[in-house]
């Protein structure tokens, strides 16, 4: 790939990211409900996945060759919702049907609702071990097709997890890349305060895991390392992006607080102004 | 008409079925895989574990993770049988069930294997007699327990065919076949096994046999009961059942709780639409260690606590009227 191809895409992905963190705005006023702080968290990364990496057609959602995306932290809505929406599984006008009474944008990806949800999320700890199958099943059909999964950090508190990070390894699934959202923030306060995490990439490692640490919100970095070929490892990937909860948005940023908070209608008018 | 012969048939492990079935399956069907939680011994899967290795996906003493991997198989394209021990399997990854299999709607199907209290002397930690309870709770689940050889071979061939969460309730506890001349397999229907003008037990699994033997006992009493094989226990067969309440009270055999399985589907069913004396045979709550034989016998399910309780319905129906 050449260098300007490089730089469109970085530059596409952060236009849409842009988009993204504007319409999961929209969304989590209009309706005065969400995870907005999660959502901002989790955007470059998903944006970087859509709109650089990740090969699939919204017009044939269930190919069966295409690349997997699975929302494991699937209370954060507004990220997963906009991000399927910017890469065209459904119009726009769908979005301000959020959590609306019978819309098909519930509080949790259903994947009978939407096309391009993979699975169902919204308890935690569960996308982790779908993906492992989904990678297994690649594995068996000799299928270079790869998964990436997005989880929160305080999600892996949750043991399912660590029960599938050993099983990738186990089956040596190089086909499977693991992004965590490593925001430091879990609903009632920081992750170390309430259930250490660190040294999470020793942890990784020790399960078995190649682990990368980059900063989650520097496009450069997201597509080189989410992009880089996995065929000279043997061994699953998992990328600790270092996230800012709430980024994007001034006066949420690194607080635990916007993890469900809803702006006034005075916040939601500078939160505008700042995603400008 | 169907009849049963009144020589004592030969006893047979459903698992035997269950393994060959699947095998026979997975040979001409390459979406067929088998995933276990280190329990291929125990589910019988060793010759299809020879025979199709890298077919069986053994996460190791990992249920949560089990079910979700199935899942994930099932959206790669593959029709994963997840077999396991149903105590295990039921109610370690119960909330995996709900979101990643039955609401999420994938094709899997999971096998509850040694169900009920096959491991009668392990304790009520390895018996699983919550798991109808559990597993009704949920909707756009198959619940089918199998009442012989037969009929476990026809429902693994149904429900790889079935595009849909299934959840096969197994036993390795040894039952004769039912004798009943072309017999067919009806899918999300109970099966007349027995007509009778006085009372009907409804039953299912394992206990199948022993209602047949109960009828015989009452038909000596001059007492004629039906024999419904409710083989299919979520969603229940209404209709069969409501047919049944038509013609006199009811006895409900199950190996699980008398409450929220079998027992409880018919109450609920019947108290809405029909309110009819329900005798419920089954267990109460935790059990204390025994054989599987010795708590049979010692909670009623045998012929005669099963005609037992067929009498006191009948009495209680008389004494209401």
């Amino acid at each position: 790939m050449s260098n300007l191809d490089k730089d469109e895409r970085i530059a596409a992905i952060k236009s849409k990211a842009l988009w993204m963190r504007r319409s999961a705005l929209k969304m989590v006023y209009g309706k005065q409900l969400g995870h907005i702080g999660g959502d901002f968290s989790a955007i470059d990364i998903i944006s970087t996945l859509y709109f650089g990496v990740m090969d699939y057609d919204p017009k044939e959602p269930l190919s069966p060759e295409r690349d997997r995306f699975v929302m494991s932290k699937g209370h954060a809505t507004g990220a997963l919702y906009s991000g399927l929406c910017a890469a065209g599984y459904f119009p726009e006008e769908m979005l301000s049907t959020y959590m609306q009474p019978n819309s098909n944008l519930n509080g949790h990806p259903n994947r009978n609702y939407l096309p391009g949800v993979e699975t169902n999320t919204g308890p935690l700890g569960h996308g982790l071990p779908v993906s492992v199958g989904i990678a297994i099943s690649a594995q068996l059909a000799s299928s270079n097709r790869r998964t990436f999964t997005l989880t929160g950090d305080g999600e892996l508190q949750e043991g399912s997890n660590w029960e599938a990070a050993m099983l990738a390894s186990h089956r040596k699934l190089s086909n499977l890349t693991l992004v965590v959202d490593r925001n430091g923030l879990q609903q009632g306060a920081g992750t170390e305060e309430t259930n250490s995490l660190a040294p999470l990439d020793d942890k990784f490692r020790a399960f078995g895991w190649d682990v990368s640490t980059i900063d989650g919100h520097h496009y450069t970095q997201l597509y080189d390392t989410l992009s880089a070929p996995r065929s000279t490892s043997n061994k699953p990937h998992c990328i600790i992006a270092n996230t800012i909860k709430g980024k994007g948005v001034s006066f949420m940023e690194n607080e635990a607080r916007w993890h469900h908070g809803v702006p006034t209608s005075e916040q939601y008018s500078i939160a505008l102004q700042e995603l400008a | 008409m169907q009849t049963l012969k009144k020589e004592t048939p030969a006893l047979e492990d459903c698992r035997n079925s269950w393994a060959s079935t699947l095998e026979e399956l997975a040979a001409n069907d390459p979406r067929i895989v088998a995933v276990v939680n280190d329990s291929v011994g125990s589910s019988k899967l060793d010759k299809f574990q020879k025979r199709f290795p890298e077919r069986v996906i053994n996460v190791g003493i990992a249920e949560q993770n089990m079910v979700g991997v199935s899942a994930g198989l099932a959206n790669g394209g593959k029709i994963p049988f997840v077999s396991a021990a149903s105590c295990f399997l039921t109610g370690r990854a119960m909330e995996q069930i709900k979101a990643d299999i039955a609401y999420a709607d994938f094709n899997v199907k999971l096998v509850g294997q040694s169900s009920g209290i096959a491991y009668g002397e392990l304790g009520a930690t390895h018996h699983s007699i919550e798991d109808f309870a559990w597993l009704r709770a949920l909707s756009n689940i198959k619940v089918v327990s199998p009442s012989d050889a037969w009929e476990t071979a026809e429902a693994v061939k149904w429900a790889a065919a079935y595009e849909g969460p299934v959840f096969l309730r197994l036993s390795r506890m040894p039952v004769p076949n039912l004798d009943i001349t072309n017999r067919v397999f009806t899918p999300n229907k109970a099966e007349v096994v027995r007509r009778g003008n006085d009372i009907t037990i409804v039953c299912c699994g394992t206990t199948v046999h022993l209602a047949v033997a109960a009828a015989d006992l009452l038909a000596t009493q001059s007492i004629s009961a039906g024999v419904l094989n409710a083989s299919f226990v979520h969603p229940i067969d209404e209709e069969a059942i409501l047919s049944a309440a038509e013609i006199g009270p009811l006895v409900t055999v199950e190996e699980a709780l008398t409450k929220g399985g079998l027992g409880g589907a018919v109450a609920e069913l019947t108290a809405s639409n029909k309110p009819i004396v329900i005798e419920r045979v089954g267990f109460p709550g935790f059990l204390p260690t025994g054989s599987a034989e010795w708590l049979f016998l010692k909670y009623g399910i045998s012929a005669i606590g099963i005609a037992e309780a067929s009498k006191r319905a009948l009495q209680r129906a008389e004494s209401n009227k």
